[in-house]
């Protein structure tokens, strides 16, 4: 056997890591969609009528429209029928203490690595858990409090803050703005919510853990980040499902609003269950991320590493409204099987003297395909507005596809757009040279594919990118041999 | 140290080594000279365990082991160096970071205490000192715009990090002027002890000039067909290659 053959051979053995289940009592709703069960929805979450019609309005628009086909993603049609939309954790509402929280779920934190007693004490991180459809535990809520900062599930939200909610649920992502985030308009069951207010500075990373847990569930939240003038955040959101042979549908929505002067960074370490290594399962991830650097000088920076789901289609964006802002855009997307990805985002410049900033590493390995697409809108009275763009693939073997679809549409001659694209292979000399040098063949892969994604993971948090590098890793091990 | 008996080599249905007999012993220097695709550079990829090429027959034993057994890495880890005749390129990666893994990998597997940031950069200047490397050279991603001479000195550099038992020399001094030759020579005869040996390959007698060796083997058609001693560099430097011919062909007459 070729050595090729052999690196892609075993690079296929690894095993998903967080692919458990926990036998957590659920409360869920019946199988199936229609207006009643969006009704049980909101009714289970005691939500205010308005609430309940912007839902009712959103599954009326998603009758109407047709499951995008322009992906470079092929899947078997989905019956939205056969999926259950509501899957709670059976326990206390609003536990008071980590004592009240179900034994089992303490567990699933523990597996997850979330600790949540030491999270309470040791760590600058507040931490929001989402298991299935609901929010389970934050914490430092009141730590965060004392500041003004709002750090709360989203239900929670929009009984405690009703004004905020309204006033910017959907206004970044309208509740028509496309299928998938329709679709959610409609079923979205929990999330985060997160309001800093005039020139806090918060002093911690906010943070949401999702997990989906039971069978046949899909997971539909929505988180809104709400930074006001002169704030600032950071923002880290990670994911992981168990491993099973049906696949399963998230189509989540993140919507961010940045006043004048603020300033986002939010940073996601995706790894939903990719599915086993002949394609067999996994999470569907449709997600529609968007942000608005509504006043003048603000900023919002996406960073994700997307090493998981079986596909993924997301493209977190910048709305650049303000005068001299700032989007950014930095992405790993690593492939691995039968995964597939196309991802990438959209700066759409409106403002000016408005910057972007696009930087996009894809992976590919196995069987799997990896598509980058962007788009870059320069608006008629976007003065002077700025872009960069860069798109790397660096393919492994030689079954894998890597695609580019970059779309470009200028509308102002003061513009600035530059795009650079490279692919490259991880070559058998390179390996050599390492192991020549006692770096095992794995080392050397871990060490290869985090030197060409360090651009990317160096925006990442500390404790994150520690993190980032290690799945990164993982999720290549055994891939050249 | 080194013992290859009878070793035959091919690469896809090509023979290349057609019979090698080497002995190489610690604190010794063994030059392995010849024309062109005379088979020395699959001798040094033979050696540090190349995939490409398939060892057919003979055996080579090495500090006691049978080398054909070890994966590279465990070749490296036991002691066994090849300064690379055209090093790789690895983007992003800081030639600081890639020689702390690798230093730190072999030490683990020769039961010594992986070294921590401090101690790992304290060893690095010294020996950067004795290359002359230039603090921005390992800053740099590894080799990735390097010169040839940056990259030869470099792979020296690296042969000093990993101390090693065995080091082989593939072309070490093609591409290299006559000051870096020197900076290189300078390294090598500066790292030589009586605990280790050095297989230098060459077309040129150039760097045997500055590295002396105690032998010198003539490689033809996959075999050693002549050895001697340093002057029999010197003759191959006044004569050519031709004269091996002639010399081969009279034998097999």
């Amino acid at each position: 056997m070729r050595k090729e053959e052999q690196i892609l051979n075993e690079f296929t053995s690894r095993e998903y890591e967080y692919g458990w289940t926990i036998d957590i009592e659920a409360d869920s709703a019946p199988m199936g969609l229609n207006e009643d069960i969006v009704r049980f929805i909101s009714a289970k979450k005691n939500e205010p009528d308005w609430l309940l019609e912007w839902r009712l309005k959103a599954y009326r628009h998603w009758l109407t429209l047709e499951e995008p086909k322009w992906p470079n993603v092929t899947y078997p049609k989905i019956n939205y029928q056969d999926i259950i939309y509501y899957s709670a954790p059976k326990q206390k509402v609003n536990p008071e203490s980590l004592d009240e929280i179900d034994p089992e779920l303490i567990e699933t934190f523990n597996k997850l690595g979330i600790n949540l007693e030491e999270q309470k004490r040791l760590t600058g991180v507040a931490v929001d858990v989402v298991i299935d459809s609901v929010s389970v535990a934050t914490t430092f809520k009141d730590t965060l409090a004392e500041l003004g900062i709002i750090f709360c599930s989203f239900n929670e939200a929009v009984n405690e803050h009703p004004e905020l909610v309204k006033k910017y649920l959907g206004s970044v992502v309208p509740m028509t703005d496309n299928y998938f985030a329709t679709l959610n308009s409609a079923v979205f069951s929990d999330g985060s919510f997160a309001y800093i207010p005039k020139g806090v500075h918060c002093p911690m990373e906010l943070s949401t853990y999702f997990r989906i847990n039971a069978a046949n569930t899909g997971q539909f939240e929505r988180t809104l980040l709400v930074v006001d003038e002169g704030a600032y955040v950071s923002y880290l959101e990670g994911c992981t499902a168990p491993a099973r042979d049906e696949n399963q549908l998230h189509a989540a929505v993140v919507e961010i609003y940045a006043a004048k002067n603020a300033e986002v960074k939010y940073s996601t370490v995706q790894n939903w269950y990719p599915g086993n290594k002949d394609g067999i399962g996994g999470v569907y991830n449709f997600v529609t991320k968007r942000g608005i650097c509504a006043g003048d000088n603000s900023k919002i920076s996406w960073t994700q590493v997307e090493t998981g789901s079986a596909i993924t289609w997301k493209y977190p964006s910048c709305i650049l409204k303000g005068d001299n802002s700032i989007g950014e855009f930095y992405s790993v997307a690593v492939t691995n099987n039968y995964q597939q990805a196309d991802t990438g985002t959209k700066m759409i410049h409106i403002g000016k003297n408005t910057k972007s900033r696009i930087v996009s590493k894809g992976i590919s390995a196995g069987k799997s395909q990896n598509s980058y697409r962007g788009l870059v809108k320069i608006s008629r009275r976007a003065e002077n507005a700025r872009n960069y763009s860069q798109c790397d693939s660096l393919l492994m073997g030689d079954q894998c596809g890597a695609h580019t679809f970059p779309y470009i549409e200028v509308n102002n001659k003061s513009a600035q757009v530059e795009h650079e694209a490279t692919t490259s292979k991880i070559g058998e000399d390179q390996l050599f040279y390492c192991n020549q040098r006692g770096i095992s063949t794995e080392d050397a892969v871990a060490l290869i594919v985090n030197g060409y994604a360090k651009e990317v993971l160096k925006q990442l948090p500390m404790e994150f990118a520690v993190e980032a590098q290690k799945l990164l890793a993982l999720t290549l091990e055994g891939s050249v041999g | 140290m080194l013992k290859i008996k009878n070793l035959r080599a091919s690469i896809g249905d090509k023979e290349i080594l057609t019979g090698i007999n080497l002995d190489v012993n610690a604190g010794e220097v063994h030059a392995i000279m010849g024309p062109n695709g005379s088979g020395k550079s699959t001798l040094a990829s033979v050696l540090a365990g190349r995939e490409e090429y398939k060892v057919t027959s003979g055996s080579i034993t090495f500090l006691g082991d049978d080398l054909l057994d070890l994966s590279p890495e465990e070749r490296a880890w036991k002691g066994l160096f090849l300064a690379f005749q055209y090093p790789v390129e690895i983007p992003g990666v800081s030639t600081t970071n890639f020689l702390k893994t690798a230093v730190n990998n072999v030490r683990e597997h020769r039961g010594l205490e992986k070294l921590d940031a401090v101690s790992f950069l304290r060893l690095m200047r010294e020996q950067m000192k004795l290359m002359e490397i230039d603090q921005s050279l390992v800053n740099r991603s590894l080799n990735e715009g390097f010169s040839g001479g940056e990259k030869k000195r470099n792979e020296i550099f690296q042969m000093a990090l990993l101390d090693p038992k065995l080091a082989i020399l593939d072309e070490t001094d093609s591409g290299l002027d006559i000051d870096a030759l020197k900076i290189v020579a300078n390294g090598v005869n500066h790292l030589k002890s009586s605990d280790n040996a050095i297989i230098i390959v060459t077309h040129y007698q150039r760097l045997l000039e500055y590295i002396v060796p105690d032998f010198v083997h003539v490689l033809y058609n996959g075999q050693i067909v002549k050895s001697g001693t340093k002057e029999l560099a010197f003759e191959l430097e006044e004569k050519g290659y031709e004269w091996i011919r002639e010399e081969v062909a009279g034998i097999s007459i």
